[in-house]
This record gives structure tokens, sequence and C-alpha cells, in this order.
């Protein structure tokens, strides 16, 4: 379909950022090379641009940067909360004022759109550190006991969807608690935690509180694994999440784990058309899809699939793809090559075993990774696509009639993290969200997220929470 | 005449059965063990559960889950509270069992058994506390009214205590189904009757059926399919060794059971008041978005 009127060019300006050739694992303080020497290449998903060379961790890097965090546990957690408050209040602050290089910066390396990292990320990612400031010297009306106690050295492994909010919903309750931290970021995107490496130092952070080890599945593994971590969180695959849970079995060490989704969103007759629109392409467009709260499962209640899935077709014409530094950019380009292929596959599938494809016009860029929104009708619950996480721009849609077969169908998967339900009656939405198996439920509205708000799932979707109150018993021993 | 009878007279014993989906069946592998006293004198033969008893429970405790998750919390504390009654004017015949099982002088058995009757009187006040203890509402930066509450996770296979076979069996028990789960309960290997007679006492007391089922055999045995059941949702490893709990908590990753890990044995206390870690092992918190309409400030009218 062609645009009513097109917008010119406006790119964000890539100078508020310097990238440097290659950066160092950051371990007590200090950017060092791996021990063994190893690096790799950190490319833009957009360009296939190489950005910066940077250090991979090793086995024995890992039990450095653990060391370090062991020695400076004693001294951190015994800080009064009210200093370890100020730190992170600096933090957050100094994320705010450097709010525009960070959002450039996650654009270029993960290739979402410059208008969700500017928007939606750093935002979020200031307010998750400004939140748990808060409640560093307040722990003892968390609902914990008194005086509940940190439970050490913290080894997190996130992935590359998120890259610096999933560092923030990290390592805030951590420090906020009295733990100290090795965080793994995604092989992918190292680059805004090593960023975040010199915030710390900005902030005068104590060496050794905040260690970063880029590195791959094997860095991870090795920081799971390690003897003298007591904290294990991990957000990323559900296949992965079940490796990790078989590791730290039989230990003492305390696990949370966000894993994957396959979000039911559901409209019934009587929802706002409009707003539920809105709400799907929110849903499974956000950030191309690679969310694992995604609502990639549209239900739509039989007596208005067609009038939806109209409008849905009009509105998936007017999505703009392409640079994702251009602030009218809706659609950026997918992570990497692997995931692109990933998708694909998955998508290649839900041709081949019957559903009905349809992709809006849509001319995807030469270099870099791209998968056009796609929409696949005519699907059933067992096809590939209705039951396996894509993580890409694939919205399946199915059909109901009642309330009570929208529930069942919503919740006949392995996943449970999040749920939309559009409709404007009111017990309606109470007793559809009351009998979803979901962590969370968004009514007449998709992928809002809040710090103050727990977030996690049921079933295969792992078990944790991250944000609010809640998210704080993650990191203490209770 | 009367006091010769009474020396002839042969006392009846009792087939102590399973207790699953509120029926009392005999194990489905017909196999039963010998259970004696501290001392090693004979008491009964108690049924010794299969791999398919254990999955039977799991499909009774899951046709339970929707009835008894959805009753309304007032509901299941007067039903915990009823099952206090019960174990009340029967505290006679578990102060027996339990004085054979744990070795214990009938004054010292009659206090464990107090301290039981008393902790589902505790955990039936609880019922209808919890949710807001542990959930509430979320002051979000945007226009949204966000509310978080803790729900039951579903189906909770549970180890009891190997050393107390009644408070410890109770302990765990009752802040599983206090939150709207239901379980299927492993008894204590060596000494099983309590357990066993406690199923009489949950028959009796409007518990629906399937909420609570009780399994007698090897702990190993019959925990290794419950570990593995794609079905149950979570595992509490109390009643389990080092070794045996660490074998579990692998099989229970496949599905990624919530998994309470046990504490040594002689860190725990059964008769210390509980704190609420064994009713929040077992809750998922869910977080219900939905728009408020503020558009913003309401300026300074109110």
């Amino acid at each position: 379909m062609a645009s009513l009127f097109e917008y010119a060019p406006a790119p964000e300006s890539r100078a508020v950022v310097d990238i440097a050739p290659s950066y160092g694992l950051f371990i007590d303080g200090e950017f060092t090379e791996a021990a063994d020497g190893k690096v790799f290449k950190t490319v833009s998903p957009s360009t296939e641009e190489v950005l910066s060379e940077v250090a991979q961790a090793g086995e024995a890097d890992v039990d450095r940067a653990v060391k370090a965090a062991r020695k400076a546990f004693e001294k951190w957690s015994a800080l009064p909360g009210s200093e370890r408050a100020k730190y992170l209040f600096r933090i957050a602050r100094i994320i705010q004022e450097r709010s525009r290089e960070l959002a450039v910066l996650e654009t270029l390396d993960n290739g979402k759109p410059i208008k969700e990292t500017r928007d939606a990320d750093l935002p979020l990612v200031a307010a998750h550190f400004f939140y748990y400031a808060g409640w560093a010297d307040k722990l003892g009306h968390a609902g914990f006991g008194p005086a509940p106690k940190p439970l050490g050295v913290a080894g997190q492994v996130i992935p590359w969807n998120f890259p610096l909010l999933m560092l923030a919903w990290k390592i805030a309750p951590a420090l906020a608690t009295g733990n100290t931290v090795v965080l793994k970021p995604a092989e992918t995107t190292p680059l805004s935690a090593l960023f975040f490496a010199d915030i710390c130092r900005q902030a005068g952070l104590p060496k050794g509180v905040v260690n970063i080890l880029p590195g791959y599945g094997d860095t991870g593994a090795a920081l799971v694994a390690h003897p003298d971590v007591n904290k294990v969180a991990f957000t990323g695959s559900t296949a992965v999440g079940k490796e990790i849970a078989r590791t730290v079995a039989g230990t003492s060490k305390k696990l949370t784990l966000e894993l994957g989704g396959k979000g039911a969103n559901i409209v019934f007759d009587d929802a706002p058309i409009d707003q539920a629109v809105e709400g799907i392409v929110t849903g499974i467009f956000f950030n191309q899809g690679q969310v694992c709260c995604a609502g990639s499962r549209l239900l739509v209640q039989e007596s208005i699939q067609d009038e939806l899935l109209d409008s849905l077709k009009r509105r998936l014409s007017t999505l703009r793809l392409g640079d994702p530094l251009d602030k009218n950019t809706d659609i950026g380009a997918i992570n990497s090559a692997e995931q692109l292929a990933r998708i694909t596959a998955l998508a290649d599938a839900g041709e081949a075993e019957g559903a009905e494809r349809w992709s809006p016009a849509c001319e995807l860029p030469e270099n870099g990774y791209w998968f056009a929104p796609t929409l696949f009708t005519n699907v059933t619950q067992a096809h590939t696509i209705a039951r396996d996480e894509i993580f890409g721009p694939v919205l399946s849609v199915l059909s109901f009639r009642t309330p009570d077969e929208a529930v069942a169908k919503a919740n006949n998967t392995q996943y449970g993290l999040s749920a939309g339900i559009w409709t404007e009656k009111g017990s309606r939405i109470l007793a559809v969200a009351n009998k979803l198996r979901a962590g969370v439920v968004w009514s007449n509205t998709f992928n809002k997220f809040d710090p103050t708000s727990p977030f996690g799932g049921y079933k295969e979707s792992g078990f944790g929470r991250e944000g609010g109150r809640h998210g704080l018993e993650a990191y203490l021993d209770v | 005449m009367s006091e010769k009878s009474e020396q002839q007279r042969l006392s009846v014993f009792k087939t102590y059965k399973l207790y699953v989906g509120g029926k009392f069946p005999r194990s489905e592998s017909g196999r039963v063990y010998e259970v004696t006293d501290s001392k090693g004198n004979w008491l009964a033969n108690a049924p010794l559960s299969s791999r398919k008893d254990a999955r039977d429970a799991v499909v009774a405790a899951r046709k339970a889950f929707g009835a008894w998750s959805g009753a309304t919390a007032y509901n299941r504390g007067q039903i915990l509270y009823r099952v206090a009654e019960m174990l009340e004017g029967r505290k006679e015949q578990f102060v027996r069992e339990v004085a054979d099982a744990e070795g214990l002088s009938n004054a010292k058995a009659a206090a464990v058994v107090d301290a039981a009757i008393d902790r589902w009187v505790w955990y039936a006040g609880w019922t209808d506390k919890i949710v807001q203890v542990v959930g509430g509402g979320n002051p979000v930066a945007g226009p949204f009214f966000n509310l978080s509450s803790p729900e039951p996770t579903g189906v909770v296979a549970v180890l009891a205590p190997q050393e107390s076979s009644f408070l410890g069996l109770v302990s765990v028990i009752a802040p599983v189904i206090a939150t709207g789960n239901t379980a299927v309960v492993v008894a204590s290997e060596k000494s099983p009757l309590p357990a066993l007679s406690l199923g009489e006492v949950l028959a009796t007391s409007d518990l629906p059926g399937g909420v609570v089922n009780v399994l007698s055999g090897r702990t190993a045995e019959i925990a290794a399919p419950l570990a593995a059941h794609q079905d149950v949702n979570a595992i509490d490893l109390a009643g389990a060794d080092e070794v045996l709990a660490k074998e579990l908590e692998i099989a229970a990753a496949d599905n990624l059971k919530r998994v309470l890990r046990p504490q040594p044995v002689d860190e725990v206390d059964w008769s210390a008041t509980p704190g609420i870690d064994r009713m929040t092992a077992f809750l998922e918190t869910k977080t219900v978005w939905h728009p408020t309409g503020s558009l913003g400030a309401s300026g300074s009218s109110y």
C-alpha cells in the first residue's frame, strides 16, 4: 500500500557516542584483557559494520571476577543501606545524563529503532536504578523480616533483546540489597554493559562491586557453575534455563529464571478495535518481536475476525522498516544473522504446515539482517508457529467463539509469561485475567513495564519475579 | 466374667490404605511393607506405592485443583479449621500412633499432636490474609491501574519429613493447600501410619477429594516419577536426603518445577511457629494492568 505521504529521513546523530576500537573485560574496577587473549567482534545488525572488538572471558577470567566480587562483598554489604542508596542514585542520574549517548549506542549494537531505545529502554533503565536505590535503606520494611541479608556474589546472564534494560533489572536490585555482581552480557550486544562499567567508574562505585564479562554461552556456563557464586539470575531461552536449573541442582545457589513465552493476545467482540489493533502491533512488533512477553498469538473472537484483520493489515502497511537510527523507523533490524535464520525457518514451517502468510509491501535494506512484519492466518493450535517461540516479528492468528474457549487456547502452551485481554466489559476482564496462567496480564493495553511492577512467568516461562518489592526477594536470604 | 472376656478379646487390626482422590485404595501394585515401632515391633503392613499410584495421585490432584484454587479463601480457611476440629476429636488415636512411630512418651506425643492441631488452626487463619501480605497495588509511572496478586502454582508434590511423622507432615501439607494448591504427599518412609490416618481425617473434614493425596512406600521410588512428571508444578523436597534431593532437583528442571530444597535435618524445628516461606514457595505472582483513563493532573478539583 502506498503511503499517504512520505517522511523526510531524520537520522539521529552518531556523533553523541564514541565507540573505542576495542574493549576489555571489566574486573575489579579495571578494564583488562582476557587471560587467554581471546577477542570477538560486535557488529551493527542494520549495516553489518564492525563496531568494536571485545575481550572474551574464559574460565580463568570468570574465576578472577568472582574473586573480585567476593572481596568487594564484605565492605559493600556492610555499608549502611543509605550509602548504597546514594551510589545507586548517582548511577541513575548519570544514566539520565548520558541517556542519548546510550540510546544511540544501543541502537547501533542491537539494531532496534532509536524511537524505542530513546523513549522506552533508557527511561526504564534509569527508573529501575531510581526505584531500587530507594529500597536500599528500607529493606527492613520490605516484608522479608526486620534485617534481611544479601546472598553474596550474584552471577547474572542477560540476553541481547534489551541489553541495558536487562542489565538494570539484574544489577539494580542486586546492589540495593548488598550483593556484588558478575554479569555476562550477550555476545551480540556487549557494548552498553561496557559503557555501564564506565558509569560505575564515574559514580565512584567501589572496585569489584560490579564486574562485566562479555562472552558466549560457555562464559555464562562457567559463571553459573562457579562454586563461589551464591545467586544465579538468568534471562533467556527456556532450553538454557533448564540447563542452568540442572547445573545449580543440589547446591545452595538461589536461582531465578526469566525464560521464553508465547503470549496470547485475546480480542473479544466488544473490544475497542482501533486500540486493540495498536495493542496487537505493540505486542508483536515492538523490538521486532524479539520480546519474551510478546503477544505472538492473536486470539480473536470469530464474529469480528474479518473486521479486525482488515484493520490490522491496513495498520501494518503503515509501519516503516529501515535505518534504526531514523527517528521515524518503526521496525529495525533483527539482532543477528543467526536469529534471522531461526525466524526464517520457523516462518517457513508455518507456510509448509498450511498456514496462510501475509506481509505488507515492504522493501528490505540490502545490508544487515531484516525480516518484514509477518502475519499468519488459518493457524491451528497444533501448528509449530502457534507453539514454539519465534522471537521475531511474526504473528499467528487463531480464533475462538466463547470466553472459555479463549482461556483454554490461551493456556494451551508450555509457557506462562504474558497475556492480553481486549474488551470493554470489566467483569470479563477480571474473569478472564483470573483464569489465565500467566505472570503478566495486560488488559486493554500491552507491553507496559514499570520498575514498581513485578514481572515473571508461570510454568516453563521460569520462576521468580523481577521488579517491585517482589524483585528484592531474589537477592535476599529469605 | 466380663474381666475374663476382655482379656480374651482379640483386637481388630486396621488395614492401612492410601488416600487418593478422596478414596482409600490399596496400592495398585498389590505390595505392602512392614511398619514397625521404634523398638522394631510390628505395627501394621502399609501400602508400598508404585509409580502408577503416584501418577494416579497426580491425576486426582490436577482434577481437584480448579475447584480448590477457585474456592474463596474464606471457604478454604473454614475447611482447614475443620481439619483441626476433626483431629481434636481423634487426638488419642494420633497420640498413640505418634508415640509408636517416633518412640515418644505419651506426654511428648500428646504435645506433638497438640502442636499439629494448632498448626492447622494457624494456617486456617492465613488463607484470607496471605494475598494482602504478599500482593498489592503497584504505583506505576503512568495512567494505569496495576495489581499484583499471588496465585497457587498448581499440583505440588510433597516429600514429607522422615523424622517428624505427624507434626512435620502437617507442617508441609497445610501451607501448600492453604493457598489453593493441591498436593501429592509421600509419607515418612519409616513411619507412614500417622499420615495414612490423617487421610481418614481429611476425608471427613469437608476437604474435597483429591486436594490432598497421601502415598506411603519408598520415598525415592515414588518421588522419582513425581519429580519428572510433566503435570506437577512444584516439589517440596523436605523428606529427601542430600543425594536424592539433588537427583530430584535435576529431574524437576525438565518442566521447570518450583523446587523447595530440604533443610538439614538437625536445623529444622517443626515445633517453632513457621514463617510464610512454605506458602510463598508455591505461589505465582500475577500482575494485571489496565488503563485508568486519567489523562493528566486533576487540577484543583477533587
